[in-house]
């Protein structure tokens, strides 16, 4: 019997290193600096909410940890879509004044591999800015950081919250430097093919309800040449 | 004892390890899809949208009874042209299989209509509607770019309105109807193949 007990006990510290070391493993490496950040190419920066509370609409299974917004708004707790949020926020560019309406879906990705510190979510944005016109962005964005940075500290902690300020790129891909395809559909936008990363600011977060304060941001890296004289929603 | 304890270590992180490799962390529910051959070539899938009850919101500026209620469309002047549907979209079969966002702008008398539909386990479609819309009462639009399933796609989407005349007191007011017609790019054969 006793052999058994300190087999089951054995079995659960293994388990439990294996996932500490999973959490606190070195050779998962960050993501580092995105390569828009140091772009000499024009580029169209978008702020959002990212707090649930404070987009125009938000919705999922209505049983995940953010609740949708506002309260009554149909949720997606059909098989097929049981997996997907999605959100409608409004735009705001570099001076904080509305510059359109985005709308984003997101899907848990079975591209998923815990193993490799990639927890995946597929995700496409919708954008409308009037002065520029429409487009859509298609990127798989990589939670694990945050997960393990943000949401694994306010599990732990005794308050289930999380307090500081973390900043990290979410954006994964389809580029091959982890960077997001954009596709202008209309307006000035029309046609051109471009790259984009998503970042997330955090500055709270609860176990229990989710993102208390966040921001969200859209880096559009513009082709040369495009827009040289426009300086309403360029980055700093 | 303790060798058995430490046996255990070993076998909870052998165990840990292995069901994180074989065991897939997220397993999408798939619906088969419903496509046809379209006559004049590429495929055809049509989806539909029952109206009201696949209305997830209705943003439009100035709207007193919003959809879901309590929904705050932003008011500020420069959004004023800006109209965003969301719905739940459904197969032939009219099982729900994504999501779609039908935008609208109109700015300085120019409008633009798109499309997005976004099918969890598939992908999604970015569309370009014409604004105006054809005889017949539907509108045409330009496949712009998709993405996982749909990337490598181009085709055109058309949408059009079909009221409910079954007249039943449950039954949807009427529907969108999103015919999408698909068509790939060519591949070229690997040369092995082509000679075999």
């Amino acid at each position: 019997m006793k052999y058994i007990v300190s087999l089951v006990l054995g079995l659960l510290v293994g388990v439990g290193i294996f996932a500490a070391g999973l959490l606190f493993n070195p050779f998962i490496a960050e993501q580092g600096l995105s390569p828009l950040s140091v772009t000499n190419a024009e580029v169209i920066t978008l702020n959002f909410a990212n707090v649930p509370a404070e987009s125009i609409a938000y919705t999922n299974d209505g049983e995940s940890l953010q609740k949708p917004h506002p309260e009554k708004i149909l949720q997606l707790w059909e098989a097929p879509i049981r997996m997907t949020s999605a959100m409608v926020t409004v735009m705001r560019g570099a001076r904080n004044q509305a510059a359109g309406i985005g709308v984003k879906f997101m899907s848990n990705s079975e591209s998923t591999r815990l193993l490799n510190g990639e927890m995946i979510v597929d995700s496409v944005w919708y954008v409308y800015l009037p002065e520029h016109g429409s487009f859509f962005i298609e990127q798989t964005e990589n939670y694990f950081p945050f997960i393990r940075e943000v949401a694994f500290p306010a599990w732990r902690s005794s308050a289930n919250s999380w307090r500081g300020d973390w900043l990290g790129d979410l954006s994964n891909g389809p580029g091959a430097l982890g960077t997001a395809t954009v596709v202008g559909g209309s307006g000035r936008l029309e046609g051109l093919i471009m790259e984009g990363v998503e970042s997330m600011t955090v500055q709270a977060f609860s176990s229990d309800s989710g993102l208390v304060s966040a921001e969200g941001r859209l880096l559009i890296e513009l082709p040369a040449s495009e827009f040289a004289d426009d300086d309403e929603l360029e980055s700093p | 004892m303790l060798k058995t304890f430490f046996l255990g270590i070993v076998l909870g992180l052998v165990a840990a390890a292995g069901a994180l490799y074989a065991l897939p962390a997220v397993d999408q529910v798939r619906e088969s899809s419903i496509v046809t051959v379209a006559p004049n070539g590429g495929n055809a899938e049509v989806f539909h949208i029952n109206i009201p009850m696949d209305r997830i919101m209705s943003g439009v500026p100035g709207q007193t009874a919003t959809v879901p209620p309590g929904l705050q469309w932003p008011d500020d002047e420069s959004l004023a042209g800006v109209r965003a549907e969301l719905f739940k979209i459904r197969n032939a079969r009219d099982t729900v299989v994504g999501v779609a966002v039908r935008g609208v702008g109109e700015k300085d008398g120019e409008e633009i209509i798109d499309w997005v539909l976004h099918v969890p386990a598939r992908g999604s479609v970015f569309v370009n509607m014409e604004v105006v819309p054809r005889e017949g009462g539907y509108r045409i639009g330009e496949i712009r770019a998709g993405s996982q399933e749909f990337a490598s796609m181009s085709g055109f989407l058309t949408e059009r309105w079909v009221v409910n005349e079954s007249g039943g007191e449950d039954a949807p007011a009427g529907r969108i109807e999103l015919q999408a017609t698909y068509v790939g790019q060519l591949e070229p054969l690997d040369p092995a193949e082509s000679i075999e």
